[in-house]
């Protein structure tokens, strides 16, 4: 049985699937309560799909079973499921690292924020929880996953140590996020001001390294105040002692290749499981990032000159870096238009980066850059169900989402903008 | 200026004076009336000009291509011959290869090269920095006088990077900060040492208007005005009827000029009639015989004592209206002679533009960014306002929050003429994919768009919107050889701009990373 857009709602009622189906989408015309507490999804079970996943063959004839929101089995075979995507190509849902997704509503607009700690003009923000200003109600959430983007970084800006970000899927349900402490921030790129100044960033960052050193050998002393006065507040250190354990890595945004070295050495020298993002000059340095085995997270649109501390930024920056053996993950670099992550990886094969390679940026690297593997970036056996189908190539520009699952649920593709456009055409 | 008018006037009135001293007065009011006192400097003057190098194009051949003409049309296995900058023939087939350099394009695509109505390259260029933040005169929120002609800067690393993207028009124009942000520029993407090299010869200056959020978040910060939607509207009212008192200005001091002159003349015609009258009655009078003379010559003798004919001044003149850069602008846009564009996004700051231009007397040649096109698609049609926008930009603000990807598929579907813009030093490198994704959006909503219709909204249109388009946006004979040939579909994101022709030069090929801008001058 194929299902096509305008139909998805009455069939899904027909096959027990309706209950879920009809309730977010009526959520979406006439708003109700959160949905946060209803029981596990139902199973689901798409057929006819052309799997495609980095590193392999695409394989055609795939059965796709899901329960309780993970994937169950997927095997090749002929049975009938929930939705019969038809030959379509289905892969894992996509991620984009580097947003404000559930963050941000209007950039512009300061009460529609929740991106940073700005009380005070200390740069230093670790304990900033991007998970704790997480809105699953925004709009941006829909608009985005129409693009086939089902998993989100949420990441905290400003300062110098922004905070930590969190992994989101894009339900739209209160508990999207699924990691709520994911990797710490810190900023390299200031147009102006003391941390305009590299020099300044890397002095401030061993200071704040070495008072956390300090802290975690002797947190007591600290509350009782036997120590030397520690610049960084409690709850700061304590975050970044966390990455100084290596328990949660720091995403450094750089792009001088001088300063991506001194990133290497400085984490190195601190035992900090280190992420580069951005990177725009990672190229020039990529053996030493590959040496490292430090993922980058890269922007592949932006290239040339673009400040001082990417001068030499080139639009094959991702090929190169994935050339030299980095494990490089794809973003758009841009909330409101995470949605075009499909046409950015495109453009990334346009400039040199191997299909597979760029497939991979978008769906299994930002899981492995993250230890991840086992719950993301991959359509096997235990991961969580965020899965799209696609009616072509997925970074083609004619290609659109056919459907959406995210945690095992079918989303309705369906957005404010889609009602505007419903309204109006 | 005011000068040289009067230096005109008087040296017409000396040279009658000159003549009439010896001969009865050959003047006569007629050739006065020939005099036309100077128009008003921007009519005369209304555009930024350029330096416009020779070209000196080979002849080029490009065959075995699919042409995109730009307008909708296609040649599924065509030509292009390009001669001395100019398209000499297109059509299908292998055309005549005469004389020409051959450029096979088997498997290719050769489209006009797109036009960007919204660059900001130049006036804020790469690298970002403070020395070369040129784009917004944010010093008053109206800065109709100053032009992006004088900020571009023509070593901007975008400029080549945009061009290998297929881009080879721009309009370079002032920020969004000011109600009224000045001129903007139209430029062809040539290597160049200043911005004047790089002007499209002839095409009309732009004016850069702001609605909404900018112009009232900057000057609201500083506590002046605007700090609202109604200041932003009553500061472009005030700006726009200063202009229309200008014109006024301008023709009662032209009449009045011309009335002065027709009166002197008039008066010397007079005067010079009479004065024959008198010479000729001297000489009858001093010859006659006639018994009646002798009354008749006392007579009119006393007449000339009472009535002694003195020769007839020019009054002095007025000087014409003072020069206003900013309100001549704005003058210059009531009378067509530089193209409105306005920065605006939601339909009630369009549809109040619109009340405003109707106010004033000038007309909106492009709606810029438009993100809520579709909501007044008709009326923007009916008005033949382009809709410069993108395919799918949006809540960067709160007037960007309503944008659609549809935008401009319904805006085409309603019979407008959308444009997809950049706006950014990105976008322009990608302006087909822009256009194909925004053609795409609407067809996959199911909004009735013919196929082909995509390229115009890069070519075509915003030739249109530019002034431009009986010289670019389209690939026919006579028209200038801006020429892209691409990799394949350039509807596909794996599509490359291979060669690139500005004015028939080849100024792209293949990779590009040879820095062409000074910038990045490397030993």
């Amino acid at each position: 049985m194929k299902i096509s857009r305008r139909n998805v709602l009455a069939l899904g009622s027909s096959m027990g699937l309706g209950a879920a189906l009809f309730r977010s989408s009526h959520a979406l015309a006439k708003p109700g309560p959160l949905p946060t507490d209803e029981p596990p999804p139902p199973k689901l079970a798409l057929t006819g799909a052309r799997l495609v996943e980095s590193g392999k063959k695409p394989v055609d004839g795939v059965i796709i079973e899901i329960d309780q929101g993970k994937i169950v089995t997927v095997r090749a075979g002929k049975a009938s499921g929930d939705i019969d995507v038809g030959g379509k190509t289905v892969t894992a849902g996509f991620v984009d690292l580097l947003t404000q997704t559930g963050l941000v509503e209007i950039s512009l607009e300061e009460s529609s924020r929740s991106t940073s700690d700005a009380r005070r003009n200390d740069p230093i923000r670790a304990g900033f929880r991007s998970a704790d200003g997480y809105d699953p109600a925004s709009t941006v959430i829909p608009v985005t996953r129409l693009g086939g983007v089902t998993s989100v970084g949420v990441v905290p800006s400003g300062g110098l140590v922004s905070g930590k970000s969190a992994w989101a899927d894009l339900q739209g349900r209160a508990d999207d996020v699924a990691v709520g402490d994911l990797a710490l921030h810190v900023q390299f790129e200031h147009a102006e001001g003391e941390l305009a100044s590299t020099g300044t960033v890397i002095l401030r960052l061993r200071e704040l390294f070495a008072d956390a050193q300090a802290f975690k050998r002797n947190p007591a002393g600290y509350d009782r105040r036997q120590m030397r006065k520690l610049r960084a507040s409690r709850i700061d250190l304590e975050a970044v002692a966390s990455a100084l354990d290596g328990k949660i890595p720091v995403v450094f945004h750089v792009n001088r290749a001088s300063a991506i070295l001194r990133v290497l050495e400085l984490t190195k020298e601190y035992g900090i499981r280190p992420v580069l993002a951005s990177a725009a000059e990672g190229w020039r340095v990529a053996t030493a990032i590959a040496r490292a085995k430090t993922p980058v997270i890269a922007l592949p649109l932006d290239h040339g000159p673009l400040t001082f501390d990417a001068r030499y930024a080139r639009e094959d920056n991702a090929a190169l870096l994935a050339k030299a053996g980095v494990a490089v993950a794809l973003s758009v670099g841009e909330t409101h238009n995470a949605r075009k992550l499909a046409q950015v990886a495109g453009n990334a094969v346009r400039a040199g980066l191997s299909r597979d390679v760029a497939l991979a940026g978008v769906t299994r690297a930002p899981a492995q850059i993250f230890g991840l593997t086992e719950r993301y970036g991959s359509v096997s056996p235990g991961r969580e169900a965020n899965l799209v189908v696609w009616s072509g190539d997925p970074f083609e520009l004619s290609t659109r989402v056919e459907h959406l699952i995210v945690r095992g649920r079918q989303v309705p593709l369906r957005s404010r903008q889609t009602a505007l456009f419903e309204r109006y055409r | 200026m005011s000068g040289r008018w009067l230096a005109v006037v008087a040296l017409v009135v000396t040279s009658a004076c000159a003549n009439a001293s010896k001969t009865p007065p050959p003047v006569s009011p007629a050739k006065m009336a020939k005099v036309d006192p100077p128009d008003a400097p921007w009519r005369r003057e209304a555009t930024s000009t350029g330096w416009e190098p020779k070209i000196d194009a080979p002849k080029i051949l490009i065959r075995g291509a699919r042409v995109l003409i730009g307008d909708g049309r296609e040649i599924s296995n065509g030509h292009v011959l390009m001669e001395g900058g100019k398209i000499v023939a297109v059509g299908d087939g292998d055309g005549d290869p005469t004389g020409a350099e051959l450029v096979d394009a088997k498997g290719k695509v050769v489209t006009p090269g797109l036009i960007d109505t919204h660059s900001h390259l130049g006036v804020y260029p790469m690298p970002r920095a403070a020395a070369h933040s040129d784009g917004n005169e944010i010093t008053a929120p109206n800065t109709a006088e100053v032009r992006a002609i004088d900020a571009f800067w023509p070593n901007d690393p975008g400029i080549p990077r945009a061009l290998a993207g297929g881009t080879t028009t721009i309009q370079a124009l002032p920020g969004s900060a000011n109600l009224i942000g000045g001129r903007g520029v139209t430029l062809k993407l040539r290597k160049a040492t200043s911005s004047r090299a790089m002007h499209f010869s002839g095409a009309l200056d732009g004016l850069k208007m702001a609605c909404g959020e900018n112009p009232k978040r900057v000057y609201g910060r500083q506590k002046r005005a605007p700090s609202t939607r109604m200041g932003n509207l009553a500061g472009q009212r005030a700006a726009f009827l200063k202009a229309r008192r200008l014109i006024r200005d301008w023709d009662e001091w032209r009449t009045g000029e011309a009335d002065r002159v027709n009166a002197f003349a008039e008066a010397r015609a007079d005067h010079a009639a009479k004065s024959q009258q008198r010479t000729e009655r001297e000489t009858w009078c001093a010859e006659t015989n006639a018994p009646t003379a002798d009354t008749k010559c006392k007579k009119w003798q006393k007449s000339w004592e009472k009535e002694p004919l003195d020769a007839p001044t020019l009054e002095p003149g007025k000087p014409p209206p003072a020069r206003n850069l900013a309100t001549e602008t704005l003058a210059a846009a009531i009378e067509g002679k530089v193209l409105v564009h306005v920065h605006c996004y939601r339909s009630d700051d369009m549809v109040n533009m619109m009340a405003l231009a109707d106010e004033m007397g000038f007309r909106i040649r492009s709606f810029h960014h438009a993100l809520e096109a579709y909501k007044v698609r008709a009326e923007l049609a009916r008005r033949k306002i382009a809709v410069s926008t993108w395919a799918d930009w949006w809540g960067f603000k709160l007037e960007a929050y309503d944008g659609i990807r549809e935008n401009a598929a319904l805006v085409e579907a309603a019979g407008g003429m959308p444009v997809i813009h950049s706006d950014s030093k990105e976008g322009i490198r990608r302006l087909n994919q822009e256009a194909a994704k925004a053609f795409y959006f609407g067809q996959n909503s199911g909004v009735a768009l013919k196929p082909g219709t995509w390229i115009r909204w890069v070519t075509k249109n915003p030739a249109w919107a530019l002034g431009i388009e009986d010289r670019v946006g389209t690939i026919e004979v006579g028209k200038d050889a801006d020429v892209v040939i691409w990799s394949g579909d350039p509807m596909s994101v794996y599509t490359s701009a291979e060669r690139v022709y500005v004015d028939g030069l080849e100024r792209h090929h293949g990779e590009s990373r040879k820095p062409w801008s000074d910038f990045e001058a490397a030993p």
